[in-house]
């Protein structure tokens, strides 16, 4: 990489709030970081804390009150009109979700709802579509079998690879996942997090991985970024971040995760302990 | 005392191959913990429920599950209600789905109290407020006025948990009781479950998919794998001396927090057995490494007495399966090297 090369992905100084009644809450505040080619960024907090809100900023789905967020050097479109700008955008950042069925098509078979999306971004010719579809497929581990089936006829975890497949049809430059390993077994949790480390080395594709669990970031991301309340705590190697943690809040969320010898009754005092203190800003 | 105890415990489902609970054995005595760990599909919930008494619509079911001495198999509607009222209470997943959105805290946990035990309003009210309290809500008072929405998950699954307990309950059922909480919130719900135990004495099954939280927490641990409990040890040396290939692998996938863990995660390949297939030997053999053809699909391995562990593994004798990690100096290249 040389160093004039726009990074992937630039998030400068993003703020979104939302209005409920009377009460604004400040969802985000002040989020900034590049990703590189082939980089992956976690993004790791408790619930409440502003990833999902940063997830969807980065895929257009919410409009931020301010800040910019350019991919390969472009701005990303906050509205889009017509068709050409919203393929493009598509091609420029794709999330899976927690839940798989948001990417699928619950009426048609996996293989279809992939075909589709090769047809819209522009892929004229069915043979080369149905030999596309199968390479994607072959990608995340599914088979013909697979292929031809409905959505409820996978297992949690065949449809989650089926959602990243769909989400790689698109070839993407950042693959946003929010949560996306959360909802399974560990040994199927295992399978995806090996697959999507295989698909960062394979591709150059930029990943932004958004979960509430260290264990696993740590599994996909180089980098980590810790939120709290909105506001970036820490961002760092993720090595760093788990021999050297700074804040007091990554050391809490350290402590968090279950291990022999847990005490949860200490995490419980000083999770309260640095509440009332607020969150002090970011790095 | 023993509190919970299934006896060859098997159900089986109208036009499934296999039964959804294979002869369970596991007990809870008063003040432990104990874990029931496995993928999902497993059989955890049935195995729950059915310490409620609450079977599948048309399943038939074999053995016993005794509750305080009372078998609930075939137990008649005043002992079922003697068990759910007074001695056994079970706190779900997903709090939101356990509270009526439009009613208020308080009027939740009031309820049963004012219904059955006819108090006043003002006693429930008061007894309500402490019990928020011994689950730890910082405003006992006022969050007995607001409504559901208001709360957070985690503060709802402790008013789940003040209400679990209303009925002064010596057995709690946790099934999956952090699964849709973030790390933080489980810590402090897992907090809550220990004090109780250890201040009331209650004695607690903790369901789980996540053998780390088990570990960290509990006794002693139960896995399950496809309705039969595969291997059960104290927690100490199942995590370091695991003696049945599905409970190494559940530990090999498992994502540890160590910045010097070797790069990749050992999966278990493919996918549990559904009710729909049966196999005639272990029913692991398919995803096992170790499957030994003529040993290992004949018959179902039974339980059976390895050190302090309990197997159920044709080959449990014979296999060393070290788990991979949390040993000081000791980080292999590939986790979970098992030697034959
Ligand atoms: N559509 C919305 N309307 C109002 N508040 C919202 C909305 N979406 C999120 N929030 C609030 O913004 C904050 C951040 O939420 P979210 O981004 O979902 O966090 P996370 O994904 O880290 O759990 C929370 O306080 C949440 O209640
Ligand atoms: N009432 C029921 N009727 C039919 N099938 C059921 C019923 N309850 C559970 N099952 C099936 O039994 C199996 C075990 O379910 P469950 O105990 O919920 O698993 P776990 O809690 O380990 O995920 C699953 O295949 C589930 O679909
Ligand atoms: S009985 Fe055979 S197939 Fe089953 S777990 Fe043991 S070694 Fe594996
Ligand atoms: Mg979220
Ligand atoms: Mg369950």
């Amino acid at each position: 990489m040389t160093t004039d090369q726009p990074p992937l992905l630039r998030v400068e100084g993003l703020r979104k709030t939302y209005r409920t009644g009377a009460a604004e809450v400040v969802a985000v505040d002040g989020l900034s970081f590049t990703l590189r080619p082939g980089g992956a960024l976690g993004i790791v907090g408790e619930s409440g804390s502003g990833k999902t809100t940063t997830a969807r900023m980065l895929i257009g789905l919410e409009r931020p009150d301010s800040g910019e967020i350019h991919v390969q050097g472009r701005p990303l479109a906050a509205s889009v009109r017509g068709r050409a700008a919203r393929l493009a955008r598509a091609k420029a950042v794709q999330i899976v979700f927690q839940d798989p069925y948001l990417s699928l098509d619950a009426r048609i078979t996996v293989a279809a709802t992939l075909d589709g999306v090769l047809r819209l971004h522009g892929t004229r010719d069915p043979a080369e579509r149905a030999a596309r579809v199968r390479t994607l497929l072959a990608r995340v581990g599914l088979g013909d079998r697979e292929a031809a089936a409905l959505p409820r006829h996978l297992s949690g975890g065949q449809r989650q690879r089926a959602a990243i497949a769909r989400a790689l049809a698109v070839e993407p430059a950042v693959l946003v996942l929010d949560e996306a390993v959360s909802a399974l077994d560990v040994s199927v949790q295992a399978q995806v997090l090996n697959l999507l480390a295989d698909i960062r080395r394979d591709t150059g594709i930029g990943l932004v991985f958004v979960s509430h669990d260290l264990a696993v970031v740590r599994y996909v991301c180089d980098e980590a970024l810790v939120m709290y309340r909105g506001r970036t705590m820490e961002h760092r190697p993720v090595a760093e971040l788990l021999t050297a943690p700074d804040h007091p809040y990554t050391r809490l969320l350290l402590a968090s995760v279950p291990r022999p010898g847990w005490d949860p009754d200490s995490i419980s005092r000083r999770r309260r302990a640095l509440d009332p203190l607020g969150a002090p800003a970011g790095p | 005392m023993t509190l919970l105890r299934y006896e060859d415990l098997s159900i089986t489902l109208p036009g499934t191959a296999r039964p959804v609970l294979d002869g369970i054995g596991l007990t809870v005595g008063a003040g432990e913990a104990v874990a029931l760990v496995g993928e999902s599909g497993s059989g955890k919930s049935v195995t729950a429920r059915a310490a409620l008494g609450l079977f599948p619509e048309g399943a038939r079911t074999t053995g016993r599950v005794r509750v305080d001495g009372t078998d609930l198999v075939g137990a008649d509607a005043a002992s079922l209600r003697r068990v759910r009222t007074a001695t056994a209470a079970m706190i779900y997943q997903d709090p939101r789905a356990a509270i009526n959105p439009v009613r208020r805290v308080g009027d939740f946990l009031t309820e049963s109290l004012r219904l059955v035990h006819g108090w006043t309003r003002d006693r429930a009210r008061g007894r309500a407020a402490e019990l928020l309290d011994a689950v730890g809500l910082p405003d006992p008072v006022r969050h007995l006025d607001q409504y559901p929405h208001e709360l957070s998950g985690g503060m709802l699954q402790r008013v789940v948990i003040a209400a679990a307990l209303t009925a002064e309950p010596r057995l709690l059922l946790c099934d999956e009781p952090t699964t849709a909480l973030d790390v933080s919130t489980q810590a402090e719900i897992l907090a809550v479950l220990g004090r109780l135990r250890r201040e009331r004495g209650l004695g607690l099954l903790l369901i789980t998919h996540d053998i780390e939280l088990a570990a960290s927490v509990t006794d002693r641990i139960y896995v399950m794998y496809a309705g039969r409990i595969v291997e059960t040890a104290p927690v100490g040396d199942l995590f370091t001396t695991p003696r049945h290939p599905y409970t190494a692998g559940l530990l090999g996938s498992s994502p540890p927090l160590d910045a010097k863990a070797p790069e990749r995660l050992v999966p278990i390949p493919g996918a549990p057995m559904g009710l729909l297939e049966s196999a005639p030997g272990c029913a692991f053999a398919p995803r096992c490494r170790f499957a030994e053809p003529g040993r290992c699909d004949q018959a179902p391995p039974p339980l059976s007495d390895h050190g302090p562990a309990r197997v159920a593994c044709h080959l449990a004798g014979e296999l060393t399966l070290t788990p991979h990690r949390d040993r000081p100096g000791d980080h292999h290249p590939h986790r979970n090297q098992e030697v034959r």
